[in-house]
C-alpha cells in the first residue's frame, strides 16, 4: 500500500478511536456539572452521590480522550504535511484557538475540580467543573469549524503566488453555516450516548435490585429514568439537527447528498430507501424498500424537491474541476447514513419505550430482558456517531478540502510507507490496550456503585475518591 | 517588530512556558522508581504534580497549534520530517496520561509497579527526546528544494542532538527533584534535595557541553548572553539547591531553563528549520509564516487570551501551594490507598 492509503488509514482509524471518548466527555463532564449544582441547591446528598459515581467515570473516559486528541493535532502535520502546507493559514487558527482558549480551560479546571474539593469553595468548586465542561464543549465548536471549512471552504482564497489558502474572514470562518449545524448535532449526539451509558450504569444495578440497599434502588431508579429522559431529547434533538444538515448538504455538497443515497439519476420526487439488496452501482436493484417523496422532504423540505444524481453531479464537477472521478465509495456512504439513522432512531425509541415501562407510580419491569437490552443498547448510539462520522468524511471524498484540495495531494511528501506501517501498528495496537483497560476500570466502577456520602464506594470501600 | 517575528517570540514562549511546567513534572516522573521507596512516597510525588500535570503538556498543544497556524510551512516539514521521533513522543505521551488516572483504580501492588514504571518511562523518554530535536531543529537537518526533509531518524542521532537530549533529560530531572523538595514535607524532602544535588553533578557539565557547543557552531553575541546567563541561573539553582533554599532553587532551574529556550531560538533565528542540504533550502521567519491577515488574527487572540490562561493556571498553583506529606496521602492504611477523612465530602487529597 503506499503512504496516502495507509495515511488515510492511520487518520480513519485513531480518529473513530478518539471519537469513542470525545462524546461522552462533553456529556458526563455537563451532566456532573448538573449533578453537583442540584447537590448544593437542593442539599440531597443523593445528588453527591450521583456526582462522585459519574465524575470518576468522567475521569476513566476523560484521560483516554485527552491522550488521543494530542496524537489528532500531531497527525496533521506528520502524514498530512502537503495538507497542513496549503491550509495552515486558515486551518491552523481554529486548532491554535482550541488550544489557548479551551484545552487550558478544560485541562486546569479540571485538576482544581479533582484536588479542590476540600481547597475551594463549595461555589468556587462547582464553578471549577462548569468551567472545564464549558471548554470541553468550546474545544468541539473550534474543531468542527476547522472540519466543517473542509466541507464548506468560506472565508479565504487561493493565493495565485504561493498556491496556499489564505484566510480572508476568520469570522466567515468561525460562523460557517456548515458548523453552526454540526456543532448542535454533534453536541445532541454526545447526549445520546451519555444517556446510553447513564441507563446501562442504572439498568445494571437494577437488574440485581434484590440484593441492594432499598436506598440503592431508588437511586439506581432515579439514574435509568434519568438516562431515558436524556436519551429520548438527544434523539430529538440529533434528529432535527441532523435534518437541517441534511438540507444544508444538499446545497453544498450535493454529490454526498446523492450518495447517501446511491442516487444515481436525478429524481424529482425522490424516494429514499430504507433497505436495498443488490449493487449500489447505479445498475438496477434487485429489490429495495422505499419510502416516496422522503428524500426530496429530507434535501429539500419540499415532497416534490429535485434531488440531483450522482451521474449529474459528476458531469457538472467534471465541467468545473476538470476530467476525474468525483464519486465517493458509494456503498460505504449509502449504508454509513442509513446506520447513522438507524442506530440513534433505535435508541431514542428503546428510551421512549424505557420511559413508558418505567412510568411513576410503577413496580420495575422484571423481565431480565428489560435489562439485557437497557444494558446492551448502549452499544447503538456508539455505532451510529461512528457510522455517521465514517459517512461525513468518506461522502467528502475525493476531496480533503472540498473543491479545492484533493486528498491524494495532501499527503506528506518525505514520509516512506513503512513509517507509516509502524506508526499504524503501534497507535492501532497501543489504543486496543487502551481500551481494554479504560472499559475493564469503568466497568468496574460502575459495578461498585455510588459511593455513599463519606466517600466510600457501596459495594467496594476501596473505591472511589478522585486523587491519583 | 514584524509580526512574524512577534509570533517566532511568541512560540519559543510557548516552548519555554511548557520546558519549565512539564519539564518539572517529567522530571518527577523520572525520579519516581529513585525517590519513592515505597506506594506513600510514589503516591505523594504524583499527587504533588496531580492538579496540574495535564495544564502544563496543553503548552505543548498550543505551541504545535500556534505553530501550524503561524508557520504552516515550519510545522508541515518539521512534524512530517522526525515523523518516527514524535511517534515516540506520542506513544510516551499517550502511556504517561492514562498512567496518572488508571494507576490508584485498581488496588494490586502489581497493578500499580506495572505504571509506575510506565510514568518513568513516559516522563524519560520524552524529555530526552525533545531535547535532541530541539538541538536538530538548531544545527539544521536535510530539507531538499521543496522543504521536504530527506533524512530519517538516525539523521537525528547524531552526537550534538544527543548531547542535547541528554541535556534536557538531566536539567528536567534535576527540576523535578527541586520541585519536590519544594512541594513536599518529611523524608522525601530531604532526600529530593540530595537528589537535585547529585544530579547537578552530571547536568552542569552537561548544560556546559550542550551550550558551549550551541555558542561555538551557531551563536551570537545576544545568545551568548543568555547562555551564560543560564549557566549563572544554573550555578545559581544548585547553590541555593544545596543550601536548602528550594523556594530560590526553582526559580534559578525556571530561568535556566527559559533562558536556554531563547538561545536555542536566538541561534535558531532567522530561520526556523535551516536546511544542511543547502542554505538557500532553509524554511526561514519570512518564507514559512501565514499571511498578515492571519497573523493579525491570531495576535489579537493570543494578546487577549494568554493573560488569562496565566492568570487562571497561576491561581491554580496558589491554591495547591501547600507542602505535601505522607500524611496528606494517607500514610495509614496507605496500602489501601483511598481513604478520605470522614469530615470532608470528598477529600481532595487521599
Amino acid at each position: 500500500m503506499s503512504t496516502l492509503e495507509l495515511s488515510r488509514w492511520q487518520f480513519g482509524i485513531t480518529t473513530v478511536y478518539h471519537f469513542i471518548f470525545v462524546p461522552l466527555t462533553i456529556g458526563l463532564s455537563l451532566l456532573v456539572a448538573c449533578l453537583q449544582t442540584a447537590w448544593l441547591v437542593k442539599k440531597d446528598p443523593a445528588y453527591l452521590r450521583l456526582t462522585k459515581f459519574f465524575g470518576k467515570l468522567f475521569l476513566i473516559n476523560f484521560a483516554v480522550g485527552v491522550v488521543t486528541g494530542i496524537v489528532q493535532e500531531f497527525q496533521f502535520g506528520m502524514n498530512w504535511s502537503a495538507y497542513s502546507k496549503f491550509v495552515g493559514d486558515v486551518f491552523g487558527a481554529p486548532l491554535a484557538m482550541e488550544a489557548l482558549l479551551a484545552f487550558f480551560m478544560e485541562s486546569t479546571f479540571l485538576g482544581l475540580w479533582i484536588f479542590g474539593w476540600d481547597k475551594l469553595s463549595p461555589r468556587l468548586h462547582l464553578a471549577t467543573i462548569w468551567l472545564a465542561a464549558i471548554g470541553t464543549s468550546l474545544s468541539a465548536y473550534f474543531i468542527l469549524a476547522a472540519n466543517a471549512w473542509m466541507q464548506h471552504p468560506v472565508g479565504f482564497r487561493v493565493n495565485p503566488v504561493t498556491h496556499r489558502a489564505q484566510l480572508t474572514s476568520i469570522v466567515a470562518l468561525l460562523t460557517n453555516s456548515t458548523a453552526l449545524a454540526s456543532w448542535p448535532h454533534v453536541f445532541f449526539a454526545s447526549f445520546l450516548i451519555t444517556g446510553a451509558v447513564v441507563i446501562a450504569a442504572g439498568a445494571w444495578h437494577l437488574a440485581r435490585a434484590s440484593e441492594m440497599r432499598s436506598g440503592d434502588r431508588a437511586l439506581f431508579r432515579r439514574v435509568l429514568r434519568m438516562g431515558l429522559g436524556i436519551t429520548l431529547a438527544a434523539a430529538i434533538a440529533t434528529a432535527v439537527t441532523g435534518d437541517i444538515q441534511a438540507r444544508l448538504m444538499d446545497s453544498q455538497q450535493p454529490m454526498k447528498m446523492a450518495a447517501a443515497e446511491a442516487l444515481y439519476n436525478t429524481e424529482s420526487p425522490a424516494s429514499f430507501s430504507l433497505f436495498t439488496i443488490g449493487s449500489l452501482n447505479g445498475d438496477k436493484e434487485l429489490w429495495s424498500v422505499r419510502v416516496p417523496y422522503l428524500l426530496s422532504l429530507i434535501a429539500t423540505l419540499n415532497p416534490h424537491g429535485t434531488v440531483q444524481g450522482i451521474n449529474n453531479v459528476e458531469r457538472a464537477y467534471v465541467k468545473k474541476y476538470g476530467p476525474g472521478d468525483y464519486k465517493p465509495i458509494v456503498p460505504v456512504t449509502y449504508w454509513t447514513f442509513r446506520l447513522m439513522i438507524g442506530f440513534g432512531m433505535l435508541a431514542g425509541l428503546l428510551a421512549l419505550i424505557g420511559l413508558w415501562l418505567t412510568r411513576t407510580r410503577r413496580e420495575l419491569p422484571r423481565s431480565i430482558w428489560f435489562y439485557r437490552v437497557a444494558i446492551w443498547g448502549v452499544v447503538l448510539p456508539y455505532l451510529g456517531t461512528t457510522s455517521g462520522w465514517i459517512f461525513t468524511e468518506m461522502g467528502r471524498q475525493p476531496w480533503t478540502v472540498f473543491g479545492v484540495l484533493k486528498t491524494q495531494q495532501s499527503v506528506s511528501a518525505g514520509v516512506t510507507p513503512s513509517s507509516v506501517i509502524i506508526s499504524m501498528t503501534i497507535f492501532t495496537l497501543l489504543y486496543a490496550a487502551l481500551a481494554a483497560i479504560a472499559g475493564k476500570l469503568a466497568i468496574r466502577h460502575i459495578k461498585g456503585g455510588a459511593p455513599d456520602e463519606t466517600g466510600q464506594a457501596g459495594t467496594d470501600a476501596r473505591q472511589p475518591v478522585f486523587t491519583y | 517588530m514584524s509580526l512574524p517575528a512577534f509570533w517566532f517570540i511568541l512560540i519559543a514562549v510557548l516552548w519555554t512556558g511548557y520546558f519549565v511546567l512539564e519539564g518539572f513534572d517529567f522530571g518527577v516522573g523520572i525520579l519516581l522508581p529513585v525517590l519513592g521507596r515505597d506506594n506513600t512516597d510514589r503516591r505523594l510525588m504524583i499527587n504533588a504534580i496531580g492538579p496540574v500535570w495535564d495544564g502544563n503538556e496543553v503548552w505543548l498543544l498550543t505551541a504545535g497549534g500556534a505553530t501550524f497556524a503561524a508557520f504552516p510551512l515550519w510545522y508541515a516539514s518539521l512534524f512530517s520530517g522526525f515523523y518516527l521521533a514524535l511517534l515516540l513522543i506520542l506513544v510516551a505521551l499517550i502511556v504517561r496520561g492514562v498512567c496518572f488516572e488508571f494507576r490508584g483504580k485498581v488496588d494490586s501492588p502489581r497493578w500499580r509497579a506495572r505504571w509506575d514504571a510506565a510514568i518513568f518511562a513516559g516522563s524519560a523518554l520524552p524529555a530526552l527526546l525533545w531535547g535532541v530535536a530541539f538541538a536538530n531543529i538548531v544545527r539544521g537537518v536535510p530539507l531538499n528544494s521543496g522543504h521536504v526533509y530527506t533524512g530519517n531518524l538516525l539523521t537525528l542521532l547524531n552526537w550534538y542532538g544527543l548531547l542535547g537530549g541528554l541535556t534536557t533529560l538531566s536539567l528536567f530531572a534535576l527540576h523535578g527533584a527541586i520541585f519536590l523538595s519544594l512541594k513536599t514535607d518529611g523524608p522525601i524532602r530531604q532526600r529530593a534535595r540530595r537528589a537535585a544535588v547529585r544530579i547537578a553533578l552530571v547536568a552542569v557539565p552537561l548544560a556546559a557541553a550542550f551550550l558551549i557547543t550551541s555558542q561555538l557552531s551557531h551563536g551570537k553575541a545576544a545568545t551568548d548572553v543568555t547562555a551564560g546567563l543560564a549557566a549563572v541561573a544554573l550555578l545559581g539553582a544548585v547553590w541555593a539547591a544545596f543550601r536548602g533554599r528550594e523556594g530560590w532553587a526553582f526559580t534559578g532551574t525556571a530561568i535556566t531553563l527559559a533562558l536556554a529556550v531563547a538561545t536555542l531560538f536566538g541561534d535558531l533565528w532567522p530561520s526556523v528549520l535551516p536546511s544542511t542540504t543547502s542554505a538557500s533550502f532553509s524554511l526561514t521567519v519570512a518564507n514559512a509564516s501565514s499571511s498578515h491577515y492571519t497573523l493579525t488574527v491570531m495576535t489579537w487572540v493570543a494578546l487577549i487570551f494568554t493573560p488569562v490562561v496565566l492568570a487562571y493556571q497561576g491561581w491554580t498553583y496558589w491554591v495547591f501551594r501547600k507542602r505535601l506529606t505522607r500524611a496528606d496521602v494517607g500514610e495509614a492504611g496507605s496500602e489501601a490507598g483511598t481513604v478520605s477523612p470522614p469530615t470532608a465530602p470528598v477529600s481532595g487529597r487521599s
